[in-house]
């Protein structure tokens, strides 16, 4: 109970968040293609590789359902994703839609790769 | 004696700027709501996320993601279907604040990219490549095609009975 409590608060935390992010990057570059969202997604993968990798060395639940689970699960997005690729698809937009698939899955992977990594570096290899 | 009878242009007079002032209190407090409708959404989709991780680890072990899968498939469909059944030609008129409370604040928390991320990269660290590549072949496909099946689904239903408008 006490672990969904946190999950919510870290929800609602990620929710405002990717809310606010991509509304702005939205407004400022434009929504032909969904720079917004790509950016919250590739900033949370990097963070979720950060602090994984320090929750999984040290055993910390509360910090996972708080962080992980709420925050920046809540924080990153399919939907908006699959939304904006399918807008993309019915406009005729084959390039940008493939393009953001294929941008979205790549720099994601390779961002929480990243965190994995660089958390390992920071923390040190044995805990 | 002459009086002006309507405000010279460029300078208001002091009913005017307290007007002025209640639009902006009233701007502030919208968007204000607008966040607690996100927040709000969001905490319920998170909590429903999280119990659908929960129930998928109990029934079919954790050697496959299938919960985030589920949630995220779920999410597309359901986007895809309200911002349909909400947009321009649906049949739906919902406020900003509850088509933001359902698109960013509960869709939004209910899929996760992040955690595709990480189980990806998790399965792929122990090994297990083929998953790994499974839950990314998989994902994708279903997801794009949930929302797509949504949008499908609203159109149909916004052109029942439609010439009624």
């Amino acid at each position: 109970m006490y672990h969904l409590f946190l999950v919510c608060v870290g929800a609602a935390l990620g929710g405002m968040a990717r809310f606010l992010l991509s509304g702005f990057i939205g407004r400022r570059f434009g929504e032909t293609f969904p720079w917004g969202t790509m950016v919250v997604n590739v900033t949370g993968a990097f963070a979720i590789g950060v602090v994984a990798d320090a929750v999984m060395r040290y055993d910390m639940p509360a910090v996972w359902a708080f962080a992980i689970t709420g925050g920046l699960g809540s924080y990153t997005t399919v939907s908006s994703f699959s939304l904006q690729t399918l807008a993309l698809v019915r406009e005729g937009d084959w390039l940008r839609a493939g393009g953001n698939v294929l941008l979205s899955v790549g720099l994601t992977l390779a961002a929480a790769a990243l965190g994995l990594a660089l958390a390992g570096l920071w923390i040190g290899e044995s805990p | 004696m002459k009086r002006r009878t309507e405000p010279r242009p460029g300078r208001t007079a002091l009913p005017g700027r307290s007007a002025e002032r209640r639009l902006r209190r009233w701007k502030i407090n919208d968007t204000l709501l607008l966040y607690a409708a996100v927040a709000a959404g969001s905490m319920i989709g998170a909590a429903l996320r999280a119990f659908a991780s929960l129930g998928s680890a109990a029934l079919w072990g954790d050697g496959f993601p299938l919960g985030t899968l589920l949630v995220n498939v779920v999410g597309s469909f359901l986007i895809g279907f309200y911002a349909t059944l909400t947009g321009p030609d649906g049949r739906v008129f919902p406020g900003a604040r509850q088509r933001q409370f359902f698109m960013a604040g509960f869709c939004g928390g209910l899929t996760t990219f992040s955690m595709f991320n990480l189980e990806t990269l998790m399965l792929a660290r122990g090994g297990e490549l083929l998953a790994a590549g499974l839950n990314v072949g998989i994902s994708l496909p279903s997801w794009l095609a949930a929302a797509w099946l949504g949008h499908i689904l609203a159109m149909r239903l916004n052109r029942l009975r439609g010439s009624e408008r």
